[in-house]
């Protein structure tokens, strides 16, 4: 034995920003093997502070890759950030692309954790094992683009993490950019940086991922890419590696699946017009992607604005009555440069715009923009209002009925009407309104593994329990969730196996997903999450989307969404309130609350 | 969920991999539900089906070839000492990996196979048995048993065959093989001499095309030419909003089209065939490329197997035949008669995919017939309709049954000479 560790770094840093320190320091054998990293360390290092309101200075905010970063292992230079969402109130996190996982890797860390909260706004620059910490005044107020090249001036290389103007002025959906065009977008945890007075992170790493068996990965490596070059979604005629995810716009619609007019709506007839092709003949794109991913599924117009992503596409056309290619491509280069989440965005238009009425025009919509994130321009007071998102917008004006979203966290642009399994994961997701915790798209309308009928909730309840578990695994070693629609955790079980000379199968993986899921339903409930939180907009339940004659839509059966969500319950260990049972606590290994003990 | 149970292990009576009425399929939600009721192996499966968390479970005991070639590989795989049968053809390399091979009734050792694989072979009692898993739906249980059976049919016949030519068949081997050939009979009488009728081109409308390829779809099934939900078929059709590239979802059975067929458009100008074939680039490439309306594609046994056969015993690109063998090769019959192309080419569009090899050959010359993809299966043309491109077919597996027992036949003289 030598001792060499393969996978992990075995380190993780920690810095507070209060007092200027930071601490290199190891992170266990057990919690490596128990959480593997990513979204599941995430999770590990939130539990102890997760009641604290998201400003407290202990409440952390986490950065952390996986045993499979950095390692040729397909789509897995990811990482994930976590804190209370401000937004929601709930878990917040999300995972990002670009090189953050990668050079954090290199520098010899698992993962930072962020505490404190600095008098001005700072930077941390990471260099290996040397850390700084850097004034920021001057990058505060700028668009993200120039904070990357002020950065890029003295830092060419490594990665750059910034938030915006958004997290300065308190947009509760403040987004985080990396490396310029990638983005951890969702639950406002720019916003969380922003309360730290943290303006950037710059990490730049010379160290290398050990892997125990090279072989091993190069065999599970070929597995994985051709499983991925038979994928018609990610590498076909129209998927994400010709049209970026884009390519679901067609799809979305012909399905009559995609939210228009805030939801009232699923069919948008301008859509063929406006496509991905229709993007690809105007902005002539180039593929951008993650290291070491095959897909490289975005795209950046010629002059190097970046074409929005299918949910930005989507909700910045119908979703808010838009028909203008250019307006899509403004607003998405907006919330970029402004650093704001581009589906709360937009949702909170959509609902400004159910509310009140009003046709957008070009100008308004992006002056709103700005306001939600600057409380600057013409729409400032609107827009700092908007800022706070849909659902409190709705709730302050007496229409939260007018809020798509679940637990706070606005709805992508997928109807649930359209898909009963994608229903009930938007409800049951521990992070709000989201399909990424267990994308029942894959089967219900990509058709992998199989298809399934996306208009029943038969079998959806363990379905959605088994890929909440997959992909909380996925996410923590981590990996790029695309990449599930082709290979699984039967091949990526190889590539860990071989990285951290540890065996282990499908089967191990998912039983560290499951914990990690009942660690974040553990969260949410010592912050009063319950069943009444897991549910959907009452729209969905009374009103028709648009269907076809061939294509009915009809409303989502109440009685059927509660009876499946009963089931969900059942089989993933909670009580009927959808708190976690100490039974299932205790099996999966996981300490009961200290709040609850006392109880 | 009870309707879908039954339904699978009908089909795969159907396919006649198993006895009519003895697949158990389970499914569990919150509840537990089976496909028929006091079948002893209930209680292995409800073990497993709690252990693994899984949505879906099959347990099966194929028959016949299928029975007999699977048996013989996994347990000449424990005899080595192998945790597993490695067949070589396209759809197990892509989707299966490899086929765990379990020494009985071993509910532990199930649980470790299935955590691993999504099937696995169970030997017990002198037979082979499949299990197989799914995390969404009993259909996976499906697809993943007929790719099971179909995996170690090609594996045993070519590997037979690649032993002969390497004089490696003992008499006992001899036998076995013999007992195994009798056994298939039962195959050939799905394959008829003749193709059934089907409807005549061109085609008016969009409609009427696609009930053309609904027809040919379940035409292929029915013969035999293609298992579980692998294949695809396409055709090209003018309407009056633009030219349409028709073709059969991914993951689609071809016997049940009706409703999974994507309209994509000639021209691109459309997404919304990003749930088509895994092939559809290389059916388009074809359609650009030569005069073909129709595409047909299925898996018939000894054309794959046939296309695996080579004779060069000592080519140093061994190990990479299906996706870089450089050297031409064809399945040809009296000379000016059959002649099929065989090209390398993995499922879609990687840099060894078969949308790079496949197109060029098909389109060569004006036009080929058909090209087989080595170790995957065989793609025709049709210049109207789907009654040519079924007819050939049809005819090159009929064709390459025939030259394989020749060849092994021709070996065995030769070996015996020897």
């Amino acid at each position: 034995m030598t001792g060499q560790l393969f996978g992990w770094t075995g380190r993780y840093l920690r810095v507070d920003l209060s007092t200027g320190a930071s601490e290199n320091l190891p992170l266990p054998e057990d919690i490596r093997q128990t959480f593997l990293g990513g979204r599941g360390l995430g999770g590990f290092f939130l539990r102890d502070f997760a009641t604290l309101p998201c400003d407290h200075p202990d409440m952390p905010l986490i950065i952390a890759s996986g045993p499979l970063t950095g390692t040729n292992s397909p789509a897995s230079s990811r990482c994930h950030i976590m804190s209370r969402s401000p937004l929601t109130g709930a878990i917040g996190d999300a995972s990002v692309g670009g090189r953050l996982g990668l050079e954090l890797k290199h520098a010899g860390y698992d993962a930072l954790v962020v505490t404190g909260q600095a008098n001005t706004p700072c930077g941390i620059e990471i260099d290996d094992h040397e850390v700084r910490f850097t004034d920021a005044t001057n990058l505060t107020g700028l668009p993200t683009p120039d904070v990357f090249a002020k950065l890029r001036a003295h830092r060419p290389t490594g990665c750059i993490a910034t938030t915006g103007p958004a997290a300065e002025n308190g947009c509760r959906f403040a987004s985080i950019m990396v490396d310029t065009y990638h983005s951890a977008a969702r639950c406002g945890l720019g916003l969380v940086a922003g309360l730290k007075n943290l303006k950037y992170i710059a990490v730049r790493g010379t160290g290398a991922t050990q892997v125990a068996d090279p072989a091993g990965l190069a065999a599970a490596v070929e597995d994985i890419e051709r499983l991925a070059n038979a994928s018609p979604a990610l590498m076909g005629q129209h998927g994400f590696a010709r049209y970026g995810t884009g390519s679901l716009y067609d799809l979305m619609d012909s399905r009559r699946m995609m939210p228009t007019d805030n939801f009232a709506r699923t069919h948008f007839p301008p859509a063929p017009g406006i496509n991905a092709y229709a993007y690809a003949q105007r902005y002539h794109p180039v593929r951008r992607g993650c290291p070491g991913c095959l897909v490289q599924c975005k795209g950046l117009s010629g002059d190097g604005r970046p074409l929005p992503e299918y949910e930005a596409m989507s909700h910045f056309t119908a979703l808010i009555g838009n028909e203008m290619i250019e307006l899509a491509m403004r607003a998405t280069d907006f919330c970029a440069c402004l650093g704001l989440d581009p589906v709360s965005a937009a949702s909170t238009l959509a609902c400004h715009r159910e509310r009140t009425g009003e046709d957008y025009g070009p100008d308004r919509v992006l002056a709103l923009l700005l306001g939600m994130a600057t409380s600057q321009g013409p729409e400032a007071e609107l827009g700092r209002e908007l800022g706070q998102g849909a659902a409190s917008y709705a709730a302050s004006h007496g229409r939260p009925d007018l809020a798509m979203s679940v637990k706070g966290l606005d709805l992508p642009a997928y109807d649930p009407r359209g898909a009963y399994g994608l229903a009930l994961s938007y409800a049951v997701s521990t992070q709000g309104g989201s399909h990424l915790r267990a994308n029942p798209l894959s089967h219900e309308v990509l058709r992998k593994p199989v298809a399934t009928d996306r208009f029943s909730f038969s079998g959806k309840a363990r379905s959605i329990k088994s890929a909440e578990d997959m992909l909380a695994a996925a996410d923590s070693l981590p990996i790029c969730r695309h990449l599930l629609l082709a290979a699984s955790l039967e091949e990526y079980a190889k590539a860990f196996a071989a990285v951290t000379g540890l065996p282990a199968t499908a089967g191990d993986l998912l039983l560290a997903g499951e914990r990690i899921c009942m660690q974040e339903r553990l969260l949410n409930a010592q912050n009063g999450f319950t069943a009444k939180d897991d549910d959907l907009p009452q729209r969905f339940f009374t009103e028709s989307g648009s269907g076809a004659p061939d294509l009915p839509v009809p409303p989502i059966p109440r009685q059927d969404f509660l009876a499946a969500r009963a089931a969900y319950y059942r089989i993933r260990g909670l009580d009927l309130n959808g708190l976690p049972t100490r039974d299932t606590v205790q099996r999966l290994g996981l300490p009961w609350p200290k709040q609850w003990e006392r109880a | 969920m009870n309707d879908q149970l039954a339904k699978y292990a009908a089909k795969l009576a159907d396919a006649g991999l198993c006895a009519p009425g003895e697949p158990l399929l389970a499914a569990l939600d919150a509840e537990l539900s089976f496909n028929h009721a006091g079948d002893p192996r209930q209680s292995l499966a409800v073990e497993v089906l709690l252990g693994l968390g899984a949505s879906a479970l099959l347990l099966a005991e194929p028959i016949g070839a299928c029975q007999a070639t699977m048996y013989a590989l996994a347990r000449e795989a424990l005899e080595q000492g192998e945790a597993a049968v490695i067949p070589g053809d396209c759809e197990t390399r892509t989707f299966l990996h490899d086929l765990p091979v379990v020494n009985g009734l071993d509910t532990a050792l199930i649980l470790q196979a299935l955590r691993r694989r999504k099937g696995c072979i169970i030997l017990h009692q002198g037979r082979a048995l499949m299990a197989a898993a799914g995390s969404v739906s009993p259909e996976q249980t499906f697809v993943t048993a007929s790719s099971m059976a179909f995996a170690c049919f090609v594996a045993y016949f070519a590997k037979h065959l690649r032993d002969a030519r390497a004089g490696q068949i003992t008499s006992a081997r001899r036998a076995e093989f013999a007992a195994i050939r009798a056994l298939l009979d039962a195959d050939m009488a799905r394959l008829p001499q003749t193709a059934p009728e089907l409807l005549s081109g061109p085609f008016a409308n969009a409609d009427q095309a696609r009930a053309a390829m609904i027809q040919a779809g379940r035409a292929v099934v029915e013969h035999g030419l293609v298992d579980s939900s692998f294949g695809n078929v396409s055709c090209r059709q003018s309407t009056t909003g633009g030219e349409l590239l028709l073709i059969s979802q991914t993951g689609s059975a071809l016997d049940e089209l009706g409703g999974v067929i994507d309209p994509c458009r000639m021209d691109g100008t459309s997404c919304v065939g990003l749930t088509a074939s895994s092939e559809l680039t290389a059916h388009k490439a074809i359609y650009d490329g030569g005069p073909a309306k129709t595409i047909l594609h299925g898996h018939p046994r000894f054309a794959v197997i046939l296309s695996m056969d080579c004779e060069k015993l000592d080519c140093p690109g061994l190990g990479n035949c299906h996706r870089a063998c450089a050297t031409p090769r064809a399945v040809n019959g009296d000379p000016g008669g059959l002649h099929i192309p065989i090209v390398p080419g993995e499922v879609g569009t990687g840099p060894f995919g078969l949308c790079n090899t496949l197109p060029p050959a098909l389109t060569s010359g004006g036009g080929q017939r058909g090209v087989i993809v080595y170790g995957h299966g065989l793609f025709t043309t049709g210049a109207v309709d789907f009654r040519d491109a079924f007819a050939t077919l049809l005819e090159v597996e009929r064709f390459c049954r025939d030259e394989y027992f020749r060849r092994v036949a021709g070996l065995d003289q030769q070996n015996d000479a020897g």
